[in-house]
């Protein structure tokens, strides 16, 4: 057998239970492998040894005493650094909230805790989740484990790579526009966005809250199920929860295409995205067709104005959001004298980073007198009339397939200088957003300059079950088994 | 034709003229000329990119502001623990007395 960091949660568990290594065992081989490629990769931003031994310690005690609160009891998960965790450090990747230490846990950490799962630390993150590589991070980027010249994808970057490298077994991140299943793609790992309202937002430092969902990262799609079905679930915590029993997610894993209606979006199969890209989504979809699937073209006629209305929504949103941070209650206090009015304003323009304040100018402007209905009221009419597209392509289709990105990894660097370029590379992941639908993102191959493809399934909303039943067989179809070198090559047996 | 008189030709209502530094000081944003400078002309290029929703015709659609066909969450009103104040007091810049303090209101 490999090193214990490699296994899938599945695996790891029926280890433990079979009694063949313990949680601790889990927890040291994550942190052997964290201190090898953290050198490299800056996934984490805050390692919480003591908090994680103390898990692990429980966790193994309630193995022996026969105690099992299931398939996450014992196994270490890394935390997006935007979910709150009590008494941990929990910054956002923000300068404005250096040093701060939340009084509570957001209630995915509660679920997790709950679960018997062994918090490993925070992850590094876009500022405040805004941005689609992981420099954003006022303390300092992410680097992808398949190449170290090549962003990770963002917002969720450091998320993504510690389940790619094996510094955690799974860990969560969170969806805006595509902020789970963009770095998934670009790391070669599952990265899943669930139906808006099924995971609780309270505790995650919001972003825009009509679109925010957390969602899980793992090494395949059972572990996936496995992650989704503990943090899911009705909490009145969160006004925006559904109030309603989850549905059954892994229900339909094992069952195959047979007889389903695949839709490829045609929209994402031509301009603006690789060709290399579309050829082996094209392949992928034919070895659906294969597997017994009824594979056609699907149109949604609105998505090519799905960004311009995203660029509108979110930065309106994140303007309202962001007006919490004012230098009273917690983080960043300017030291320039003045009224409270212009400590605020200080303290703002030194606590957040540039991409953040773009955002907010942005937001601000779209809602002040006199372009509200231009601008922000425009943008969410495009919403209705991405939703109806949504809605009518699953009329008669069971799901939509694209790729998950116009194309795999770009440089660290590459896009930084050029806000709109950067948009562009949440494309085929936003209309879900707006639409509120899950989604999932399935490695299926490495591109000629070895880096990771990622496979986009879209379904309605609460349709979770036959998301991952299709992308299940994605996982069966492509056999995706390629690790990134800095996961394996350089990590000496002890 | 080209890409500059497809939106002079479909959507040339909507000139982005922003007063950047109204937009900052509504934002509570303490910026510099020069950053004012940069952020007004960024901000030129992302609209300018956002107009394109304007060219959708969407006379008669309702906006959706949510993704939930919710209007109200109601809980049961029954007494919870809440936080120990020193638990938040302690991560703010500024306490007396067990309150915020602020800098004085009027300048």
């Amino acid at each position: 057998m490999g090193d214990l960091a490699d296994l899938t949660i599945l695996d790891a568990g029926d280890g433990l239970r079979a009694g063949d290594f313990s949680s601790a065992d889990l927890l040291e081989a994550v942190t052997r492998r964290a201190a090898v490629t953290e050198a490299h990769l800056h996934a984490y931003l805050t390692l919480d040894h003591e908090g994680a031994a103390q898990a692990a310690e429980a966790a193994d005690a309630s193995f022996a005493k026969g105690e099992d609160r299931g398939l996450l009891q014992g196994i270490p998960i890394a935390l997006k650094d935007n979910m709150c965790t009590r008494g941990i450090e929990t910054t956002a990747s923000s300068r404005i909230l250096d040093g701060w230490k939340p009084p509570y846990d957001a209630t995915v950490v509660t679920r997790l805790r709950e679960a018997g799962a062994v918090i490993t630390g925070k992850t590094n993150l876009d500022e405040f989740a805004m941005g689609s590589s992981t420099e954003n991070s006022a303390y300092g980027p992410t680097r992808n484990p398949w190449n170290t010249d090549k962003v990770p994808g963002g917002s969720s970057g450091g998320s993504a790579v510690t389940t790619a490298v094996g510094s955690a077994f799974g860990s969560l991140g969170s969806d805006t526009g595509g902020s789970v299943r963009q770095p998934a793609a670009l790391t070669g790992v599952v990265g899943m966005k669930p139906t808006y309202g099924i995971v609780s937002r309270y505790g995650l430092i919001a972003f825009a809250s009509s679109l925010d969902q957390i969602g899980p990262f793992s090494r395949s799609v059972a572990d996936s199920v496995a992650m989704l079905d503990v943090i899911s679930g009705f909490d009145p915590r969160d006004a925006t929860s559904i109030n309603a029993p989850v549905p059954n997610f892994g229900g339909s894993l094992d069952r195959g295409v047979a007889g389903l209606k695949i839709g490829v979006v045609t929209e994402f199969m031509g301009e603006g995205i690789d060709p290399h890209v579309i050829t082996a989504t094209r392949a992928m979809a034919d070895r659906l067709a294969g597997a017994g699937a009824e594979v056609v073209e699907a149109t949604l006629p609105s998505v090519e104005y799905a960004l311009s209305a995203y660029y509108l929504i979110a930065p309106a949103e994140c303007s309202s959001n962001l007006a919490r941070f004012d230098g009273i209650r917690f983080g960043h206090r300017t030291q320039v004298e003045g009224t409270t009015e212009e400590m605020m304003a200080h303290t703002r323009a030194e606590g957040f980073g540039p991409e953040v304040i773009r955002r907010i100018l942005l937001g601000t402007y779209a809602l002040s007198a006199g372009y509200y209905d231009a601008f922000y009221g425009q943008a969410q009419k495009v919403r209705t009339l991405v939703r109806n597209d949504f809605t009518a392509a699953y009329g008669h289709v069971d799901v939509l397939i694209s790729p998950t990105t116009p194309t795999t990894a770009f440089s660290v660097g590459e896009k930084a200088a050029d806000p709109i370029a950067m948009y562009y590379s949440d494309l085929c992941t936003i209309p879900s957003n707006l639409a509120g639908d899950p989604a999932i993102s399935v490695p299926i191959g490495l591109d000629d300059a070895g880096l990771p493809v990622g496979f986009q399934v879209m379904a309605p909303s609460l349709g979770e079950e036959v998301m991952y039943q299709v992308a299940a067989e994605v996982e069966r179809l492509a056999g995706f088994t390629e690790r990134a070198l800095l996961a394996t090559s350089t990590v000496v047996a002890p | 034709m080209d890409e500059s008189s497809t939106r002079v030709g479909t959507i040339a209502a909507m000139p982005v003229d922003i007063d950047i530094a109204k937009v900052a000081r509504l934002a509570r944003l303490a910026l510099s000329d020069e950053e004012l400078e940069m952020y007004g002309a960024q901000l030129g290029d992302i609209l300018e990119h956002a107009e394109r929703v304007q060219a959708l015709p969407t006379e008669g659609v309702a906006p959706t502001s949510h993704p939930l066909p919710m209007v109200n969450a109601f809980r049961e009103d029954v007494a919870r623990e809440s936080l120990e104040p020193a638990s938040f007091l302690s991560e703010a810049p500024d306490v007396k007395d067990g309150q915020f303090r602020v800098p004085r209101i009027l300048g």
